[in-house]
């Protein structure tokens, strides 16, 4: 509706000092295709309250800081699509008017310019830049100085050159690549607050449904939150350049009912099992120095290069989302994670078969 | 005369002519080889652009390792903002300039050439490294930390071999050049203006050029004095950018953005220049607004030092940070909308006529309009949370770049290439150039922005299937064919003009500016007589002596 | 219909525009300027971040004599361009020795200091984020001062062989923008090295 006001008052602002005159049927018909156009795109856009489309659908939000942002960007591409539409209507009919006729070669009348004119698309702007500042600053307040309530799960995202590390305080818990945390009911609101850290290089944590990127930089602590309101796995990936493998870094945010997420934390608190009939590949573990980058609880292996492998057999996929946990897969990773993350700092390992079997097995009874 | 008609005829000996362009102090020699130059890497830059549409084409694709696709947009990048757009722009800024104020050269001649061939060395440098870029032992691997090479990736640890020393030393030698570039505009806006050509009767593009030349010296010194500083830590050992001695990553961040964002101006100031000269021309009329314009003209380049932390709404300043850079990049669509409604001004009621030069300046008008929407996205800082960093921003700044950039680079080309070779470029080819060019635009990067709303960052070399991204990414590839196409029809047209075009005569578009006044091509010292001006269309005064502009201004 | 250049008339108005040489030098200094700005900012912002020592306070004396010597060389060759433009060329040449002998001076104190920094006090670029910032800094400031000197020198001796007359006034101008230029970054370095910094 504003649009189209604004559409008209432009129109009579330039009618009256050129002195020229048109079809208004005519120029409201293109100017009203066009804005129908335009809203139809973004409706299209904005009412995919689903994952249909995508994933990592940004319109789709499922979470507070997502859907403020959600609201925030519909407000804006209103008044942005109305811009539009007046400016892409004067140049379509100053195109398709003031053309040159063949028949007429006289110059046409000269004008330097008109103040009036040119105070009123300076003010014009200025306005709408004022409300769109206004309404963003309050949107940036709301998300960025949000308080922690009662019942906040605290997470400590620690992004290495190619994978992630979550830690929780709270729970005494270290887990790598696939982020459990709980669903938050929006009349008890449980958030999970992100406290972003780098351990090399920059990162970016992006999971679109969820809430805006943050990046994690060295030297530099970043915090975040989410709320999800829905359970589910929700998908996301690093957004700032990181090296070779910057493609598959990639996120998985498991939201949980309480119920579950208390189990789950109360599962990943165990240490690793001890089962003696693959001691063979737990010893060949520490004999062929895995231990030296990767953590087992309750076995020698202490590292802190790569990814926690206490309860690997919990998580749905390899290598920070590259691929599912298969036994192919881990076979496939153990001996050269380059066949599916070339560039990878796992260094491939000289096994034989039965050893590579015996490690694999080992590791298979890491539930 | 006949030897003037084209500044390639061989009939001195070929080393006499070698010699000849590689000794030239000539402002219009050294823009034509600015010229000839940036459009040899753009090519480099196409074919780049190109193998990396094949590779993002379907998802999960093999066609590329990722350290070559990471290579490839570093390269791409680079190559795109300092040795395509900056250089091209020098060129026919170099070119234009003294014609148009009715000089005979460049203030600094010789450290025009010096700018020059510093610029050019260093994109010999950057390529350099294909041959050399792990030391002579291991060859061959060029730089691959991305365009705005974010620290710690720089660092000595991240980036062991010598590939990224080949980036910041080039970029440290094209930096100097552009400096000398910028030194030498503002001082031969400022000095070598013909008599009566006081700062309110210049051309636009004068203008606007020495906009461009200031915010050159107070924007490329930053960048400068950074690569300086990461010379040092990958030299000598310091800690600048060391995290691991308690140094700011951040830093970096905000020396090279506080280069990175009007350097954005840099490139398009020069192009607003060529599209006002083009649209008062083609329109038939009187600029609208001059002093309106000048004074957008110079608020952007104002405005534009102080919005850099926008590109880092992801960083995590506090909010009250973020929302003045909020403030401050959303004040930059003032100056700017004024801009375009000026130009829109200027053609109303006007007799426009739609030669090639007018149509690439109107799908200018119309992409930039769209690229400076989606700005206004970007520069919401909670949205930008969302977009920044994702093939979003590509496709925004792919708009502003391609298609408002480059499509007055081409508008520039149709206008003054009469003037510089004596002959007319031709115009169906030229429409060709311009329908297609325009269908592969649209395809490429139109739909390019609709995988950055889905989830879709930069700078990954594939991606999982089952994203929505797949269809997206395959049309933003095939417009792709589409601008490849349209490009070898531009260069074939330039070649085939050269030699059997049109002969322009000195005036073919009958428009008003100083340069029309000369021969085509100009003689070597312009001007037999150094011209005398009384308003901003001498010309016009000329045609029209009965209604001279004079008289109104 | 083609017009000429020469066809445009040429009106009798004078017609006054300023001298390139000093624009262009002008613009050098802008540049120059957003170089420094940008050192100072990474010197100021890194006091007192480093992880190491040492600091500042405990091996840095303050060079008043360098800086006296600095500052009043931009005196000297201001002297020095009032005697040009008066045609007194041996006076010019005075002064503009007394000019270079001052920056020598200044330049001979800075490699004292950095000979004790780094010999006596084993403190390099190396050492920790002031050492990165210190010889940074100061080091850009004594890279320009030297590129002064050698401007300097190179008039000294066409002044010693008589070749510089009243009319090359403008050209020594604009070398004098430099040095003055120079002189004022130092004030600033001065302040940000050894009274903020300390």
């Amino acid at each position: 509706m504003w649009c189209i006001v604004l559409t008209s008052r432009r129109v009579s602002l330039v009618e009256n000092t050129t002195r020229k005159t048109f079809q208004p049927p005519w120029w409201r018909r293109v100017a009203q295709v066009v804005f129908v156009f335009f809203c139809g795109v973004t409706k299209a856009l904005a009412s995919v309250k689903s994952n249909s489309i995508s994933p990592t659908n940004i319109f789709a939000p499922d979470s507070t800081p997502a859907n403020s942002i959600y609201r925030l960007s519909l407000f804006e591409l209103e008044i942005l699509g109305a811009i539009f539409v007046v400016v892409f209507s004067l140049l379509a009919y100053a195109v398709v008017k003031f053309r040159e006729r063949k028949e007429d070669s006289s110059e046409p009348a000269q004008i330097y310019g008109s103040n009036q004119m040119e105070l009123a698309w300076t003010v014009l702007p200025v306005l709408i830049v004022v409300v769109l500042f206004l309404t963003t600053a309050q949107v940036i307040h709301r998300v960025q100085d949000a308080s922690r309530p009662e019942g906040t799960i605290e997470v400590t995202v620690v992004a290495h050159q190619f994978w992630w590390e979550y830690r929780y305080p709270q729970f005494g818990l270290v887990v790598s690549n696939e982020l459990h945390v709980p669903v938050s009911d929006p009349n008890h609101p449980t958030p999970t607050f992100l406290s972003l850290l780098s351990g090399d290089v920059d990162h970016s944590f992006w999971v679109p449904r969820l809430a805006g990127k943050t990046d994690l930089i060295p030297n530099h602590p970043n915090t975040m939150w989410i709320d999800p309101h829905e359970t589910g796995v929700f998908l996301g990936q690093c957004a700032q350049y990181c090296g070779t493998q910057h493609a598959k870094m990639l996120l998985r945010v498991y939201v949980q009912s309480h119920d579950d997420f208390d189990r789950w934390v109360h599962d990943q608190q165990e240490q690793a099992g001890a089962d003696p009939s693959v001691a063979a590949g737990r010893a060949l573990f520490v004999a062929k120095a895995c231990f030296a980058c990767h953590t087992i609880r309750g076995v020698m292996a202490i590292g802190r290069i790569g990814p926690d492998l206490t309860h690997l057999m919990s998580r749905d996929t390899l290598a920070s989302g590259a691929v599912l946990n298969t036994p192919e897969n881990l076979r496939h990773w153990i001996r050269n994670s380059g066949t599916f993350k070339p560039g990878s700092f796992m260094p491939p390992q000289d096994l034989t078969d039965s050893e590579l079997n015996q490690i694999a097995g080992y590791l298979e009874t890491l539930h | 005369m006949a030897s003037e008609a084209l500044p390639l005829t061989l009939h001195k000996g070929p080393l006499a002519v070698v010699y000849e362009w590689l000794g030239t102090a000539d402002h219009k020699k050294i823009g034509f080889m600015y010229i000839i130059y940036a459009l040899l890497f753009l090519v480099i830059m196409g074919i780049e652009a190109i193998l990396m549409r094949i590779q993002l084409a379907h998802a999960n694709s093999h066609f590329l390792s990722p350290q070559v696709f990471n290579r490839l947009f570093t390269m791409h990048g680079t190559t795109g903002v300092f040795f395509v757009a900056m250089p091209i722009l020098f060129g026919f800024g170099n070119y234009l300039v003294p014609l148009m104020i009715g000089a005979r050269d460049m203030a600094f001649p010789r450290l025009n050439a010096f700018g020059f061939w510093m610029t050019a060395f260093g994109g010999l440098l950057l390529y350099g490294s294909f041959f050399a870029g792990d030391g002579v032992l291991h060859a061959g691997i060029a730089p691959d930390v991305g365009w705005f090479a974010y620290a710690p990736l720089t660092a000595t640890a991240f980036s062991p071999g010598h590939s990224t020393d080949y980036w910041t030393l080039s970029l440290l030698l094209a930096g100097v050049g552009s400096i000398a570039g910028g030194v030498n505009f503002v001082a031969t806006i400022l000095c070598m203006r013909c008599p009566g050509m006081t700062l309110s009767k210049m051309p636009l593009l004068a203008w606007m050029n020495l906009v461009m030349g200031g915010l050159i010296l107070v924007t490329i010194s930053p960048l400068t004095a950074a690569q300086l500083m990461l010379v040092a830590d990958r030299y000598l050992g310091a800690h600048f950018f060391d995290t691991q001695a308690g140094g700011s990553v951040v830093m970096w961040m905000h020396f090279f953005w506080i280069f990175g964002h009007p350097e954005v101006y840099v490139l398009i100031i020069p192009c607003f220049a060529f599209v006002s000269e083009i649209i008062h021309v083609f329109s038939r009329k009187a600029m609208f607004g001059y002093p309106a314009m000048v004074a957008a003209t110079v608020s952007i380049g104002f405005v534009s030092l102080g919005v850099w932390a926008h590109h880092m709404f992801t960083f995590g300043m506090p909010s009250y940070g973020n929302a003045f850079f909020v403030l401050t990049t959303m004040v930059v669509a003032v100056p700017t909308g004024i801009k375009i409604f000026n130009w829109l001004a200027t053609m109303w009621g006007g007799k426009i006529r739609f030669a090639t030069p007018m149509i690439f300046a109107v799908g200018f008008l119309f992409q930039f309009l769209i690229g400076g929407l989606t700005g206004m996205m970007l520069a919401t800082a909670p949205f930008d949370w969302q977009l920044g960093n994702s093939y979003f921003v590509v496709a925004h700044f792919h708009y502003i770049i391609v298609g408002g950039i480059l499509f007055t680079i081409f508008a520039a080309f149709y206008y003054w290439f009469p003037k510089m070779t004596g002959r007319m470029l031709d115009e169906t080819l030229g429409k060709w150039h311009f329908w297609l060019f325009v269908i592969g635009f649209h395809l490429t990067f139109d739909f390019m922005h609709i995988p950055g709303l889905l989830g879709m960052p930069r700078r990954v070399y594939t991606y999982e299937a089952g994203r929505g991204w797949e269809t997206w990414n395959m049309i933003s590839s095939i417009g792709a064919i589409f601008q490849t196409v349209a490009i070898l029809i531009f260069v074939y047209n330039m070649i085939r003009s050269y030699f059997l075009g049109a002969p322009a005569g000195n005036d073919p578009w009958d428009a008003w500016t100083l340069e029309w006044a000369t021969t085509s091509p100009p003689p070597d010292y312009n001007f037999a007589v150094v011209p005398s001006v009384r308003s901003r269309r001498p010309l016009w005064d000329i045609k029209h002596p009965d209604d001279p502009d004079w008289k109104y201004e | 219909m083609s017009v000429r250049g020469e066809s445009i008339a040429v009106t009798d108005a004078p017609w006054h525009i300023p001298s390139r040489g000093r624009v262009g030098m002008y613009c050098l200094i802008v540049a120059e300027s957003a170089i420094f700005t940008i050192f100072v900012a990474a010197y100021v912002f890194y006091i007192g971040k480093s992880l190491s020592g040492p600091t500042p306070r405990e091996i840095l004396h303050v060079p008043i004599l360098s800086t006296i010597c600095l500052l009043s060389s931009s005196l000297t060759i201001h002297w020095a361009m009032a005697a040009l433009r008066k045609g007194k060329t041996v006076g010019f040449s005075v002064f503009w020795f007394i000019t270079f002998v001052l920056g020598a001076i200044f330049i001979g104190a800075t490699a004292r200091e950095w000979h004790h920094l780094i010999y006596q006090e084993g403190f390099t670029i190396q050492t920790n984020l002031f050492g990165s910032t210190y010889y940074a800094l100061v080091g850009l400031h004594a890279s320009h001062v030297i590129a002064g000197l050698i401007g300097l020198t190179i008039v000294m001796i066409l002044a010693l062989l008589g070749k510089v007359k009243r009319e090359h006034s403008e050209r020594c101008e604009v070398l004098a923008l430099y040095w003055h230029f120079v002189d004022a970054v130092w004030v600033i370095v001065f302040t940000t090295v050894y009274i903020v910094g300390r």
